[in-house]
């Protein structure tokens, strides 16, 4: 219980920290244009030619292009800055445990993540009301590829944001974190993609390594979330490495001390 | 273990790569002591009070904060300690009330008395009429110092450590920082780091002085003179013939030295007598009574000081730890 009673408080305390720090409000304005943006080109497209996918998929396809900016802002300052002006010590002076201190910065940079592709969703009901009442505006709100994106984005935000905070953990330089953090993400988020077209000549379809590719191609991933396709595999990829980052920057820390 | 005891340190070690910080530091801290920890810079003071904090893990040894061994009760250890660390880092963005009310909130004070107790440590502090609602980064050095300690404060710990509560403070600041430790004594067990001597002289019960990561020498300051201090001092204070009477001193025989002669503008002369056996007062007065067109205006034993404690205590660690050819 007063494990829980640190974290509300810590969460409290970060997502104040979060909302005073100029990152913050960068991150978010960079984001809602770019996505703003996106969306009226991806509606502009469809008024030049049919689509065969609906216009909040594609939205939702490109969840990786504001992600490389967003998460590094919303994260690179978190452990980073706290070293660099020692006030972490001041945190472990309290009784408080490490991984209560990391969850806490953890959570309140996801949900600042999770705010800000909510706010997104804005753009479809905007559009819906703004326009007349026919069939084609009906798959501007298609609910099943809404659910589906939105249930990737929130899964693997999880991941994007341990990645943030594990980057932070390695240096006390903000800037070197966010560089850090950024590499990570094109890793994850383009790798995985990239080595499916690199090897997709060499491995039979079934195969292990084939398999094993596919599992770790977040894109792929999307595509099948926005199709509302729920695997279980995806959850244990996205959670394991998760936890796994962040026991490390729990352990990091710890070895500091 | 001793109920009485509230820090119990032992077979300390820590290093830091190749170098030593602490070696085989042994002492024990009584509880309501205000007890200074001094040494040059370097020496392991910061260390100590890190693993006695549990900021820290020790490479061996052990150390027992209230009985609890801080190695392996860690966050129980934290609940009885108040610490304000070198340099004083603060959130440089919060509000002081903002900033004290968290740190009564993570020290797990009672939800419904956490402004009774923001209020009482800033009134102790004299943070409330000033500088409760501002920014930590707008205040001066002095202020940020308080709000450090104000923060050791919260939720009443047993016992407060405090790392350089002082340092870069103006002699106002530094007087006021002394009050407040003062007022601490015999409520708190309160351990404390210092630069500048004359403080830990003013507010320590204790003294325990650190060279190289080691425990050199420990005790009240008459304990600590009288085992680093061999020689006594007499200041005489004459005015008219004093070089009758620094003749008759230095040929009188006896087994002592003139230690320092200086005259004032207005021919007043203080003579320091320096010698390894004691200076009998009465003697001196009747030296001086016997010499024409000398007046004596002052005689007094000169008590060796803290920073001569300190001087001779280091010294003989240097010259023990360094080698010999």
């Amino acid at each position: 219980m007063k494990f829980m009673g640190h974290f509300f408080t810590l969460v409290r305390h970060e997502v104040r920290l979060l909302f005073i720090a100029p990152p913050t409000y960068v991150a978010s304005v960079l984001f809602l244009l770019l996505m703003g943006f996106i969306y009226w080109a991806i509606l502009r497209s469809m008024t030049l030619m049919p689509q065969d996918t609906s216009s909040i998929s594609q939205f939702f396809s490109l969840f990786w292009l504001p992600v490389f900016f967003t998460v590094p802002l919303l994260t690179m300052r978190s452990i980073a800055e706290e070293k660099n002006q020692a006030t972490l010590q001041i945190l472990f002076s309290a009784p408080i445990p490490t991984y209560a201190i990391v969850l806490s910065k953890f959570f309140a940079a996801y949900l600042l993540y999770v705010i800000l592709w909510v706010l997104t969703l804005y753009f479809p009901i905007i559009t819906y009301n703004l326009l007349s009442d026919n069939l084609s505006n009906a798959s501007l709100v298609d609910r099943s590829a809404i659910l589906g994106s939105l249930l990737f984005i929130l899964l693997s935000g999880i991941l994007f944001i341990a990645i943030g905070i594990f980057s932070s953990s390695l240096t006390r330089s903000q800037l070197v974190a966010g560089m850090l953090c950024f590499t990570f993400l094109f890793i994850i988020c383009i790798g995985g993609q990239q080595l499916e077209y690199a090897t997709y000549n060499y491995f039979t379809q079934g195969s292990f390594f084939f398999e094993s590719i596919q599992y770790v191609n977040v894109i792929r991933h999307f595509e099948d979330f926005s199709l509302g396709i729920l695997d279980t595999r995806p959850f244990v990829f996205y959670l394991s490495i998760s936890i796994l980052l962040l026991s490390l920057t729990v352990n990091l820390i710890d070895s500091e001390a | 273990m001793d109920e009485n005891i509230s820090i119990s340190v032992s077979g300390l070690s820590k290093s830091y790569g190749k170098v030593s910080a602490i070696k085989n530091a042994n002492f024990q801290i009584n509880k309501g002591e205000i007890v200074g920890l001094l040494g040059p810079n370097g020496a392991g003071k910061s260390t100590t009070m890190r693993i006695i904090g549990g900021l820290l893990n020790a490479d061996s040894g052990t150390a027992t904060v209230c009985g609890l061994p801080v190695a392996d009760s860690s966050l129980a250890i934290k609940r009885k300690i108040g610490f304000m660390q070198e340099n004083n880092p603060l959130p440089e963005d919060l509000r002081v009330m903002e900033y004290l009310k968290l740190r009564a909130e993570l020290k797990e004070v009672d939800p419904q008395k956490i402004s009774a107790e923001v209020r009482r440590v800033m009134d102790l502090c004299d943070l409330f009429r000033t500088a409760r609602r501002k920014i930590i980064r707008t205040l001066s050095k002095g202020f940020k110092q308080r709000v450090g300690i104000a923060d050791a404060l919260i939720g009443s710990p047993e016992i407060i450590i405090l790392d350089e509560p002082t340092i870069g403070l103006d002699p106002h600041q530094i007087q006021g920082i002394r009050n407040l430790i003062n007022s601490l004594r015999g409520i708190y067990t309160v351990l404390i780091s210092s630069h500048i001597l004359s403080e830990i002289e003013r507010n320590c019960d204790r003294v325990i002085i650190i060279n190289h990561g080691r425990v050199v020498a420990m005790g009240t300051q008459a304990e600590l003179s009288a085992e680093f201090i061999n020689d006594n001092y007499l200041k005489l204070q004459v005015s008219g013939n004093s070089e009758h009477l620094i003749e008759r001193l230095k040929s009188s025989g006896d087994e002592y030295e003139i230690a320092e002669a200086s005259t004032s503008e207005n021919d007043d002369c203080t003579i320091l007598i320096k010698s390894k056996k004691a200076l009998e007062i009465a003697h001196y007065t009747k030296m001086v009574d016997q010499i024409s067109h000398c007046q004596l205006i002052g005689i007094n034993l000169v008590k060796p000081d803290l920073e001569a404690i300190f001087l001779a205590a280091t010294k003989r660690s240097w010259d023990e730890v360094r080698p010999t050819h």
